[in-house]
């Protein structure tokens, strides 16, 4: 068998998706936390995500890197931007995406696809953290609430409190003011949660919001956020199940494709 | 005569008396932490402490910085631009020009021969180039906030910080350590590009000698050079930098007291008093 690997080397996290290089079918994924050494993460998530598919890292016959590290990835045969991939993921995961969403650790990416699945349109935030997942990293750090559990806690929020600062590190300082007040937990986390959607929504008209919006990137996970972006978009978002992967399925997606056209050349 | 000036700022909290001659007799300073009204207390007591007075020693008391409406025995309120301006200017009479670095923003400011506003500029709205920025390349390196511009020092080739966000230089210094890159080389870095910031901000006030540096982030030797470095003219700072706006403050304490303007808040009570 031949298989195709995708790797997303990102800020926060590393994913690799497998792809059977001839039928597409999914072998395997995997996610590990990216830390300082990016190649060293691009290696281990790809020998992370074979093992146990019985695939050897020799039938990898075809490697993409994409994410802010697709550079990093010594054992790439392509590198393509994560616009183009997280488009491409989001439309195989979901066809009739039109609009796709990506909140990452580090980055806000909104773009407009078309039916064919060209992107149309793109705007991007990756200057400051204020509308990724990095401000809800330090919202939960102030807070001192695991990450995982910040989105099912904000909607538990009657009375959200709002949050003035946009900058990420002045938030986190606002957040804890907030709790010496005696506001809820589950308030200042709704607040936090709504001025993220505010600008990731503003992002999202600056391209043309129409259905279907697809979700992705690990922001996706947070149901909180979701809900969110949803209540300001007045449109419901769709969210692929493997949300945090599209960037590295479409990079995988990529790969199949150019193996097959390097196959079909060297075939005589 | 005693009079106060209290600059409630975002990460610290300073108090300083003045007496009738305008001689600083008192000082105090403190975290604000998030009892704005505890600090103010706190460095009232710590500078008439100092000063061997009484609360009811004092005839007047100015709050200036953002928590300037949630001092208790304020009797009147001062931005603290203006504050900066008049205690800059008292401290330094050729000011013309003042840089501000405090916790969590950075002002510019250029003023008359009087010590008035001619026009400033601030960011308060992100971290970058604010002491924020500085207390977290601390924090990633592990090297304590008093001794930054110390260790920034002793660099030899001062690496460039490409990311603006405070957020993302943490994880850059990261990946620098990762490479093995010295601490000494990424402060230097880290003060380089506040001292860049600081220089842009200045430029949209229009800089004037003498310029004037002001706020917590003065006391750092480092970050005086690196921001004389790239402007090329020496800065004017004193120990008493720090104290800048609340001694501004003070002093508008006095001209109003002077003045015979009414104080808001209640007289203290003699009662108890030897």
């Amino acid at each position: 068998m031949r298989a195709v690997a995708g790797i997303d080397v990102g800020t926060r996290a590393s994913k690799v998706v497998l792809l059977d290089a001839d039928t597409r079918a999914r072998l395997g994924r995997c996610s590990i936390p990216t830390g300082a050494d990016l190649r060293m993460a691009a290696a281990r998530a790809l020998e992370e995500a074979l093992a146990g598919t019985g695939i050897a890292s020799g039938d990898v016959a075809y490697i993409a890197s994409t994410g802010y590290g697709r550079y990093q990835v010594p054992f790439r045969d392509l590198q393509i931007t994560e616009i183009t991939c997280h488009a491409r993921g989001a439309k195989a995961l979901l066809p009739g995406t039109r609009c796709v969403l990506d909140v990452g650790a580090q980055n806000s990416r909104a773009m407009r696809v078309a039916p064919s699945g060209r992107v149309e349109a793109f705007r991007m935030n990756d200057r400051c953290a204020s509308g990724a997942g990095r401000f809800l990293e330090r919202v939960a750090r102030g807070l001192e609430v695991e990450l995982e559990a910040i989105g099912g806690l904000s909607l538990r929020s009657e009375d959200p409190q709002p949050i003035s600062s946009v900058c990420a590190v002045l938030a986190e300082s606002e957040v804890i003011n907030h709790v010496t007040e005696g506001k809820k937990v589950e308030d200042i986390l709704r607040g936090a949660h709504n001025s993220i959607a505010e600008r990731i929504v503003a992002l999202l008209r600056q391209v043309g919001a129409q259905p279907d919006v697809t979700l992705t990137g690990g922001v996706a996970k947070n149901v909180g956020m979701v809900r969110a972006i949803e209540e300001r978009l007045g449109l419901p978002l769709q969210v692929p199940a493997d949300a945090e992967f599209a960037g590295a399925f479409g990079a995988a997606i990529f790969g199949a494709e150019r193996l097959a056209k390097r196959l079909a050349t060297a075939r005589p | 005569m005693i009079v106060a000036g209290v600059d409630v700022g975002s990460t610290a909290t300073k108090a300083v008396l003045l007496d009738e001659n305008r001689r600083i007799v008192g000082r105090g300073l403190s975290p604000t932490g998030a009892n704005v009204v505890r600090a103010a207390e706190r460095v009232f007591r710590e500078a008439l402490g100092e000063a061997r007075l009484e609360e009811w020693d004092v005839a007047f008391t100015v709050g200036t910085g953002y928590g300037r409406y949630r001092v208790p025995f304020g009797d009147a309120q001062v931005t603290e631009i203006s504050c900066h301006a008049r205690g800059a200017s008292f401290l330094f009479p050729e000011t013309r020009t003042i840089l501000d670095i405090g916790g969590q923003d950075t002002k510019a400011i250029r003023v008359g021969p009087g010590g008035d506003v001619l026009e400033f500029h601030m960011n308060d709205k992100c971290a970058a180039g604010t002491g924020r920025f500085l207390e977290a390349a601390a924090g990633v390196l592990g090297v304590p906030l008093a001794d930054l511009g110390e260790v920034a020092a002793r660099s030899k080739h001062a690496l460039r910080i490409t990311n603006v966000c405070t957020v993302f230089v943490e994880s850059e210094i990261v990946s620098h350590l990762a490479r093995g890159r010295s601490a000494e080389d990424i402060l230097a870095g880290v003060h380089a590009s506040i001292a860049g910031r600081s220089i842009a901000l200045l430029r949209r006030v229009g800089i004037e000698p003498a310029v004037t540096f002001t706020g917590g982030v003065s006391r750092n030797a480092g970050m005086v050079r690196a921001v004389e470095e790239r402007l090329g003219t020496a800065l004017r700072i004193c120990p008493d930098s720090p104290f800048t706006g609340a001694l501004g403050a003070a002093l508008f304490a006095l001209e109003k007291a002077e003045a015979g303007a009414p104080r808001k808040s209640p007289a203290p009570s003699k009662q108890g008093a030897p």
